[in-house]
């Protein structure tokens, strides 16, 4: 069995250039990008073993000493395809600031405190249900030199996998209700709203922890739907 | 209508959670340790083939290097077969995964160790020419960038039916140039993402 990857799908994606985000002014391709067709080459894609994540990748709280400062959270949510069908055994990796706005790493020159129990990095497996859980803390928002009085929304990095290697995604998760959303460049370089609104991870009651941590549900969706065998199946 | 989750940038602060290892400089002190999941040598003590590296720079339109970038690559072994989850088959090479990860250092070059991959199954029936699938990631990349490496001293390059797509005046930008460094071949694959030079970019 084979997938395939409409292309389609991708106008959920940001343009490249997206000038409001200064960045991308000289980091874009200016010449069009070719049309080929999907080999083997594009439909297979790394696979992981549970051994690419050790014990306690999942917990960005229990990673030092001590405890990281800040909202202790709990994020969680599936992987699936286009069809809603769950992707089993994919790595997920995330990396934030701490509850403060920065990072640790060292070109963040933010003058806000780094955390000596923070690192913000973290990496999980997804399990056959496609379903995936992170505990950290809320990142802060953080200033930034695009524009004057930039500011980036809360938000959690998120890199993900999939199938193949056309099914790879970098994105940000981002926090119900912010405030900072209609002057964010880079949230609103996605130009549909609804496809704006799926990366915004929803408030999870349910799944809250009394006395112990607030929830997010983040659901991600990869390219990709499950069609006939194809041809590339001999091989 | 698509439901797929929108990409966003990578970032200018990647490395310490994706890349940590090697060229990245987060971490002087090393107070922050993090294993990465990933690195960018993909040489397994089972690998068969002819190791090699690969060695190259990713430029902007001003022509300035940039220095926050993440490639990734995705190859065949050396006998032509991608360790895919699906195409499990048992073999030599069961350790050699086939991807790779690099964050590019302050002038922008990122490499890799690896071994040339085998030419794989193409479109109609016909073999591909040896190649690896390059993923580019940036600070002002709002979604990545895909490319290909084909290697200078392949005669099958000829009749490969991908580069057969590209104008003939762009194809070398796909040419990785060999060079030997003692017995080791080292590959060179400038990757230009924008400009006169521009490497050709595939819209997958
Ligand atoms: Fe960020």
């Amino acid at each position: 069995m084979s997938l395939i990857y409409p292309k389609e799908s991708l106008s959920a994606y940001p343009a490249h250039l997206s000038p409001g985000y200064r960045s991308t002014v000289k980091r874009s391709p200016s010449k069009p990008l070719m049309i080929v067709p999907h080999t083997l080459s594009e439909l297979t894609g790394p696979a992981f073993g549970h051994d690419a994540v050790q014990d306690g990748d999942a917990d960005l709280t229990k990673q030092h000493k001590g405890e990281p400062l800040g909202e202790r959270i709990i994020v969680h949510g599936h992987v699936f395809d286009e069809d809603k069908r769950p992707i089993p055994d994919t790595l997920v990796e995330i990396w934030q600031a701490n509850a403060c706005g920065r990072y640790v790493h060292n070109v963040d020159q933010h003058p806000a405190p780094l955390d000596p129990n923070f690192t913000g990095a973290g990496r999980t497996i997804t399990d056959k249900k496609g379903y995936y859980k992170f505990i950290t803390v809320k990142p802060g928002a953080y200033p930034w030199g695009n524009h004057h009085n930039a500011w980036r929304p809360n938000h959690i990095h998120f890199s993900v996998f999939g199938q193949s290697f056309l099914t790879r995604l970098v994105t940000q998760m981002y926090f119900p209700g912010d405030y900072l959303f209609p002057y964010d460049p880079i949230f609103n370089s996605v130009p549909d709203e609804k496809a704006r609104a799926r990366m915004i991870s929803s408030f999870d009651l349910e799944n809250t922890i009394p006395d112990w941590a607030l929830c997010f549900r983040f659901d991600i969706v990869l390219r990709g739907r499950e069609q006939t065998p194809l041809d590339t199946d001999k091989h | 209508m698509s439901e797929i989750t929108p990409s966003q940038t990578v970032g200018p602060f990647f490395a310490y959670g994706l890349a940590p290892k090697g060229r990245c400089q987060w971490d002087p002190n090393g107070s922050y340790s993090w294993k990465e999941t990933v690195g960018d040598n993909l040489i397994t003590p089972d690998a068969t083939g002819q190791k090699i590296r690969i060695e190259g720079r990713v430029i902007d339109g001003d022509g300035k290097p940039i220095n926050d970038a993440m490639i990734e690559i995705w190859q065949a072994d050396s006998q032509g077969r991608y360790a895919h989850a699906r195409g499990e088959q048992p073999r030599p090479n069961a350790k050699f995964t086939g991807f790779g990860r690099s964050a590019t250092d302050k002038d922008g070059v990122y490499s890799f160790d690896t071994v040339k991959p085998g030419a794989v199954a193409g479109p109609n029936g016909a073999r591909q020419a040896p190649h690896i699938v390059v993923c580019i990631f940036s600070r002002g990349m709002l979604r990545q960038i895909y490319t290909r490496l084909y290697f200078s001293d392949e005669a099958a390059n000829a009749s490969d039916q991908i580069l057969a797509l590209v104008s003939g005046d762009r194809r070398s930008t796909l040419i990785a140039h060999k060079e030997m460094r003692g017995a080791l071949p080292v590959y060179r694959f400038d990757i230009r993402v924008q400009g006169d030079n521009e490497t050709v970019f595939f819209d997958i």
